[in-house]
């Protein structure tokens, strides 16, 4: 349930938002030398664990070598998806001017072509970060994460659909960008989509051959074992990576904007909702790497194109500043905030609110909104939902003034 | 006798055969065989041009001559191309255009003389820090500016300051062939210790009789400082013994003295056989006076599309223009208009941050641009 965070005059907004791009500029000047060393120093642990799994697991009939070689090949593909792959494509260190590290060009270890991420990840989540309806990472349109998607039978299976979509998280993602909840609800047809489907066809087969037949084949008798284990591999990759980006935005505590709030805000204002729809994750130096810096997910909403590394020192300063405003900085370990998730995944699954089940929603300031149901409509496809909701007065004061 | 004038590739080897399979790159996807190679052997790449840097000499105050050797995807070069040479400096790839001032049979290797300009992103970070055993990237050789594959009998050729490297490598090309018809070198130096390839030059004309070498050093004011007095002028051809309705000419240097020199060939009518290469380092910062006031014009490479600067962002400049460049956010976060300026200055409308190196990566809806600019869109 989102709780309403105290209100900032423009004033004040403006004021924040200028104390953040200060922070910004400053990172920006000095990226340099240590940031380069950083991600290559990355980049070369990835490829060594990953040629050391592959390479042990063409000896994947001994036991040792399996496990080591499953472990190293699932750290490497966590290490490509998250610290290099995500950060790098969100243009992080595109003024390296590296064509092996440039924004636009890299492609990750996933089935999910990274032209088609970048644009429902960079700028479809980043641009409309938890504006209900807009932003399409919210249950990416198969889970019910939000009061303000409107209950409907469906979502009794919330928890099992969570639990395949973590399962084969990196094929959620591939599809993600297809709106296919949208095609399903009668907005859009598949046949504007025959291009990403395509391309997903593309990327997906690579992936799948080097995956499932090439590397196993090469391991001869051990086929079957390497299989298994590039299997588990992606498993481990695909919870993980679940894991840490539910973490991000479906805490307990973290906001929800509608779309009528948001329009027109400033950058404060902008600052204020990334600030309040995201959750921090707490926890050592190598789970912060493992996370892509995930974990830092606020550092990273306020700064998405600043390299992740950079995020830890810049937390100290955001919460610094988040505290003389008196905004709420959320932050906590993975098990409490994942199981905060889990429970909301298997809460929102039964309709809201109280036991009569009559589809009531709650709004913001703890009203009941009554909601008319409209049976026959699948998945997700939020967009008209929020419009339903009657707005909230103050917020839409501070943000739209602003 | 030398009759091709580009190394031909060499055939592949085993190991790089092997590499360069389906089945290798299919193992690699996606990242490609190159990403993984590289870490033990940086000058490896299946595609692109990386050379590793054998020897660097420091014989003027102010340059720096560097031989290097390329991978095997390097086609060679004509003398007088240029090469664009790739290097990191301060975590950011810099790309800079220099000539090869070696010759076209020199088994392969590249000869660059650098010269350091003051203030210089690169230039003096290559003079400086640059040392054998380095990798730097490569493009293929470029350029028009290049001897004809059918030698011409008469030459003259004409460089000032460091314009004197392309030259150099055409020199150096016809004596290794054996070129017998006559040819004149004529340089325009500040003193004789800025020229790079002083010795070289002097070894030239010692041992090739067909070779005549002025010099005239501009700083010295004539008195013993060099064959030639002052700035280029018509004289100085004469003096050069070339006959330039026989000859082809070639020039390179400050476009002081191109002008000239093309007033010259101009004004007799002999412009077709005249060859310019402006050797012009990009301008340090060209700030117009007044920012607001939009001048220039922008090219859309990859489209081929032009249109006058009117002031506002790249992204909204392009769109005005008919093209549909990739956008999202159009406020510089989503990095999805990220795109690579090729030419030009432009600046960045959040920080006020003015980029004008060639070939840089740029957000375009946060950029305007101040005067002439090429995108690769």
């Amino acid at each position: 349930m989102s709780q309403t965070a105290p209100h900032l005059t423009p004033e004040q907004l403006d004021a924040f938002g200028r104390e953040l791009d200060a922070i910004r500029e400053r990172v920006l000047d000095d990226l340099g030398d240590r940031d380069a060393a950083y991600i290559r120093r990355v980049i070369k642990a990835q490829r060594g664990l990953e040629v050391a799994g592959r390479g042990l697991l063409f000896f994947s009939l001994l036991p040792p070598a399996w496990a080591a070689g499953t472990a190293a090949l699932a750290l490497s593909k966590i290490l490509d998806n998250m610290e290099i792959g995500h950060n790098v494509m969100h243009g992080q260190y595109d003024w390296m001017n590296d064509p092996a590290v440039n924004g636009q060009s890299f492609e990750w270890d996933s089935a999910c072509p990274s032209e088609q991420w970048r644009h429902s990840h960079n700028y479809m989540h980043h641009t409309h970060t938890n504006i209900v309806g807009k932003d399409r990472d919210i249950g990416y349109g198969v889970l019910r994460m939000s009061e303000d998607q409107r209950w409907h039978p469906y979502y009794l299976g919330n928890p099992l659909y969570a639990l395949v979509l973590a399962s084969f998280f990196q094929w959620g993602v591939a599809f993600h960008d297809l709106e296919m909840d949208r095609v399903a609800a009668g907005k859009g047809s598949l046949k504007d989509k025959a291009g990403m489907v395509r391309d997903i066809w593309r990327k997906g087969r690579r992936q799948a051959l080097k995956d499932y037949l090439l590397f196993p084949l090469l391991a001869g008798p051990g086929a079957p074992a390497t299989l298994a284990a590039n299997l588990t591999a992606n498993y481990a990759r695909n919870m993980w990576a679940f894991m840490i980006i539910f973490c991000g935005h479906f805490p307990d505590g973290v906001e929800e904007f509608t779309l009528e709030e948001t329009e027109g805000e400033s950058r404060g204002a902008w600052y204020r909702r990334q600030l309040l729809g995201s959750a921090n994750l707490t926890g050592g130096p190598l789970f912060h790497i493992m996370s892509g810096n995930l974990s830092h997910q606020i550092e990273h909403h306020l700064f998405p194109d600043l390299p992740g590394h950079r995020y830890a020192e810049l937390a100290v300063e955001v919460r610094e500043i988040c505290e003389r405003y008196g905004l709420p900085y959320n932050s906590g370990p993975l098990h409490k905030q994942f199981g905060s998730v889990v429970r909301k995944i298997v809460r929102l699954a039964l309709p809201d609110g109280d036991a009569d089940g009559s589809g009531a929603a709650v709004d913001a300031g703890g009203r009941r909104v009554e909601v008319a149901r409209e049976p026959g409509v699948g998945v997700g496809a939020a967009d008209e939902r929020s419009a339903a909701r009657p707005a909230r007065p103050a917020r839409v004061a501070a943000g739209g003034a602003a | 006798m030398f009759t091709e004038s580009t190394t031909e590739p060499r055939p592949a080897r085993l190991g790089r055969r092997l590499l360069g399979s389906s089945l290798a790159r299919a193992l690699a996807t996606p990242h490609g065989v190159d990403r993984y190679v590289e870490l033990v052997k940086p000058t490896f790449s299946l595609r692109d041009v990386r050379a590793e840097v054998v020897s660097v000499q420091r014989r003027t105050p102010t340059s720096a001559t560097v031989t290097l050797r390329p991978n095997d995807n390097w086609r060679g070069f004509r003398a007088g191309q240029h090469v664009l040479l790739s290097t990191e400096i301060g975590g950011v790839r810099r790309t800079r255009p220099y000539s090869p001032a070696n010759s076209e049979h020199d088994g392969g290797l590249v000869e660059l003389t650098v010269h350091a300009r003051p203030g210089g992103a690169v230039s003096p970070h290559l003079r400086t820090r640059l040392l054998a055993g380095d990798v730097v990237g490569l493009s293929q050789a470029q350029g028009d500016f290049a001897l004809p594959r059918r030698r011409p009998r008469e030459l003259l050729l004409i460089s000032g300051g460091s314009g004197i490297t392309p030259l150099m490598a055409m020199l150096r090309t016809l004596c290794d062939e054996g070129h017998d018809g006559p040819i004149a070198f004529l340089h325009y130096a500040r003193a004789e210790r800025h020229i790079a390839y002083a010795e070289a030059l002097a070894r030239l004309a010692a041992r090739h009789p067909n070779v005549r070498l002025l010099r005239s050093l501009t700083r010295v004011g004539g008195l013993g400082g060099g064959e030639l007095d002052g700035h280029f002028s018509a004289d100085h051809v004469e003096l050069a013994g070339i006959d330039p309705e026989e000859a082809e000419a070639f020039v390179c240097g400050p476009a002081a003295l191109v002008d000239a020199v093309h007033g010259q060939w101009a004004r007799t009518g002999l412009e077709q056989r005249l060859h310019v290469e402006r050797f012009a380092p990009p301008p340090l910062a060209p700030l117009p006076a007044d920012a607001d006031a939009a001048s220039g014009a922008l090219r859309f490479a990859r489209s081929g599309v032009e249109a006058a600067n009117r002031g506002g962002t790249l992204l909204d400049q392009a769109e005005a223009a008919g093209l549909r460049p990739q956008s999202g956010c159009r406020m510089g976060i989503c990095h999805t208009c990220s795109c690579r300026k090729l030419a030009g200055a432009v600046r960045d409308v959040r920080s006020g941050e003015i980029s004008t190196a060639p070939d840089e990566q740029i957000q375009i809806c946060v950029s305007v641009p101040l005067g002439d600019v090429t995108l690769d869109i």
